[in-house]
């Protein structure tokens, strides 16, 4: 049965209360889920006080600067800074999001909550196990497959057919929406999930490639694609602005358009 | 969320999990069922409702006079078929959803087959009765 209750050595506790920076005018709360697997301890939440003045204005930034100045030990996420790469992808005050995109101005007063991605294994702090997640981006084959021999050039496609790629392309894999869909929560294992599909619909309606009924194949299976519900969590939190539950629901039919 | 402390139970690698026993190619067809019967409830619902409303207050014989016209008879066995059919497909996911036991949710599905057979036998069993008067 689903589990509701967290297994013991989950239980969050108290965490520690960091000193105010001295001498800063105005400052900000951040409450930071820990977890260090190497103490033996239940995770805890932290709490920071970031200087606003001597730092950028988003939520990666207050990250950045209590790493800096306070704890180096806060262990998170990042890369581009500049939301193209998806490291940062993080729970900011109950939405899974990016913490680089996010301007902790955005986040409502009181303090700035920050938990690791929900429902993944959390390798330490911030840091989530996205294995799974990555294996279920490689089930779905994401490269161009032909069995035409490959031409002196390029692989025409013309620019309606394009188009219909847009909406797709531009995800950037951060696990924000899967993480955000219970129907993943319950069946990862089984279920591929939004951003997994998502991918899936991307190389499905990409005209260069020829092998569109052997992805169906793979796909059309109770848990892998039909676990989804159009819950539209995916599309909430998608911090690219993507509809993922839009993307599913055009496999779902192209499923049908191929049996009727 | 498990913590990964604890080892982990196979050496299977992720892909090798993720792939697992393969697509059953199926769940297109509870898929698309339960889109057509939704659309059959609702074209059937303001008919079934103004056959209740006919049936309110009336006793046996005044259901089975009502009943006994085909039309009508026919319009509550649609509504049976259709609802019934949506409800056994509707707790199918549910249980598939919620029960990773594989023994309790065969079992499970196994039972809400039969209640559903159940369900739309009496009813329909009910339906003709009355309105064949017999």
């Amino acid at each position: 049965m689903v589990e509701f209750a967290l297994p013991k050595n989950s239980k969050i506790t108290g965490g520690k209360t960091w000193p105010k920076p001295a001498g800063a005018t105005e400052t900000r709360e951040f409450n930071v889920y820990r977890w260090n697997p190497d103490d033996g301890k239940n995770p805890s939440v932290d709490t920071y006080y970031v200087d606003i003045h001597d730092c950028g204005p988003m939520v990666l930034d207050g990250l950045i600067w209590i790493k800096n100045h306070i704890d180096p030990t806060l262990t998170f996420r990042r890369s581009c800074r500049e939301g193209v790469c998806g490291s940062c992808a993080m729970n900011i005050d109950g939405q899974n999001t990016l913490a680089c995109t996010c301007s902790m101005h955005d986040v409502k007063d009181g303090a700035v909550k920050i938990n690791p991605l929900p429902h993944q294994p959390v390798v330490k702090d911030l840091v989530p196990d996205l294995t799974n997640f990555y294996a279920q981006y490689a089930s779905i084959e994401p490269w161009l497959k032909t069995t035409t021999p490959t031409p002196q050039k390029e692989w025409k496609q013309s620019h309606e057919d394009r188009e219909k790629l847009d909406g797709l392309y531009e995800c950037i894999l951060c696990a924000c929406c899967s993480t955000s869909c219970p129907s993943y929560w319950w069946n990862s294992e089984r279920f591929l999930g939004p951003a997994a599909l998502l991918q899936a619909t991307r190389w499905v309606k990409d005209s260069r490639d020829e092998a569109t009924g052997e992805r169906l194949d793979n796909l059309e299976d109770p848990f892998r694609l039909y676990r989804c519900h159009t819950i539209m969590n995916c599309a909430k939190a998608c911090p690219k602005g993507l509809n993922p539950s839009e993307a599913i629901a055009e496999l779902k039919l192209k499923m049908v358009e191929r049996q009727i | 969320m498990s913590a990964p402390d604890s080892p982990p139970k196979s050496m299977r690698t992720p892909l090798g999990r993720v792939r697992n026993l393969g697509a059953s190619h199926s769940g297109t067809s509870d898929f698309w069922r339960q889109r057509v019967t939704a659309v059959a409830m609702v074209l059937l619902m303001v008919p079934v409702i103004v056959v209740v409303m006919m049936l309110l207050g009336r006793n046996q014989a005044g259901a089975a006079q009502i009943l006994g016209s085909a039309p009508i008879a026919i319009i509550m066995l649609l509504f049976i078929i259709a609802s019934v059919w949506h409800m056994k497909i509707g707790m199918q996911v549910v249980i598939e959803d919620y029960i990773h036991g594989e023994k309790l949710k065969l079992a499970s599905i196994m039972a809400n087959n039969f209640f559903c057979i159940a369900v739309a036998l009496a009813s329909i069993y009910a339906i003709l009765k009355l309105s064949s008067g017999v």
